[in-house]
């Protein structure tokens, strides 16, 4: 129970943040990536911000346990390797063609707009393919 | 200087939004990894993950209700722009095993290799889709 509480408390506290610093604007996000041509750096600052607070939170937090879980849940991989490189090649091009990331694509949900509609169930239909198609990979191919 | 702030302090909640997680259950704030693991894996195992997508997505809908004006913002392009960018960062995200959550806040806040990688790349990535979109 204490575990449902804690998910959806970050949650919503992730949602107040990613309305607030604008990444929810998908407008704001292109100005954010047209670094060839009219640059807006201000969204910088919601990464750095966000940096700022995890860093030191993270490194708290590992030095003993989660309050309400044996142990943190880190990833396991620690090399980079072509399928690190190419989804996120796949994915920025996404990104910067719509605005969207799947945070603020979510969130954009409530504006009960067609077009959020349409790219969050591409989103999920992406998903689903890559993990069907994962199933079938051998993953020492694709490294 | 003002145009700054309000990245900054949204940007300082994103972090909190992580650290509560991962102080509280030691989980990463990655959204693609959290929305694509709904999916995958068994319903009770993935309890918390159903809870934070409950609590990102609402408090989008509390927020509009209150705060109607925060999301007055033209979607500009068309359908097959949105199916293509769907897909692509559906795809894209679990591939390469997180997205501007995953890598660009936790990763890159844990120091590791392969998500300071990860954000260049799709940072990169993006600017290149505008780009593209420019000259057109």
């Amino acid at each position: 129970m204490a575990t449902i509480i804690i998910a959806l408390g970050s949650g919503l506290i992730f949602s107040l943040g990613l309305v607030i610093s604008g990444m929810t604007n998908p407008n704001k996000v292109i100005g954010f990536l047209d670094v060839f041509g009219k640059w807006d750096y201000s969204l910088a600052f919601v990464m750095a911000g966000a940096i700022l607070v995890t860093a030191i939170f993270f490194k708290l937090s590992l030095k003993s346990k989660p309050f309400c879980a044996d142990k943190h849940s880190l990833p396991e991989k620690v090399e980079i390797d072509k399928r690190l490189l190419l989804g996120s090649a796949l994915f920025g091009l996404g990104w910067g063609w719509t605005g969207f990331c799947p945070g603020p694509a979510l969130l954009n949900l409530s504006t009960n707009n067609s077009s959020v509609f349409l790219f969050v169930v591409s989103m999920l239909v992406g998903i689903i393919i890559f993990q069907k198609l994962e199933k079938n990979i051998n993953s020492k191919d694709l490294k | 200087m003002e145009n700054i702030l309000y990245p900054l302090g949204g940007g300082m909640l994103i972090g909190l939004g992580s650290s509560v997680l991962f102080m509280g259950i030691g989980k990463i704030a990655g959204i693609s990894g959290i929305l694509g693991l709904t999916l995958k894996k068994p319903v009770l195992e993935s309890l918390w993950r159903y809870a934070f997508v409950i609590g990102l997505i609402g408090g989008g809908l509390i927020i509009k209700l209150l705060n109607p004006e925060l999301f007055e913002y033209e979607f500009k392009f068309n359908a097959l722009d949105y199916i293509i960018g769907g897909l692509l960062v559906g795809f894209g995200t679990r591939l390469g095993s997180g997205c501007t959550s995953g890598h660009g806040v936790c990763g890159i806040s844990r120091m590791a290799k392969r998500s300071i990688t990860a954000t260049i790349t799709f940072m990169f990535f993006g600017a290149i889709a505008v780009a593209i979109r420019g000259a057109l």
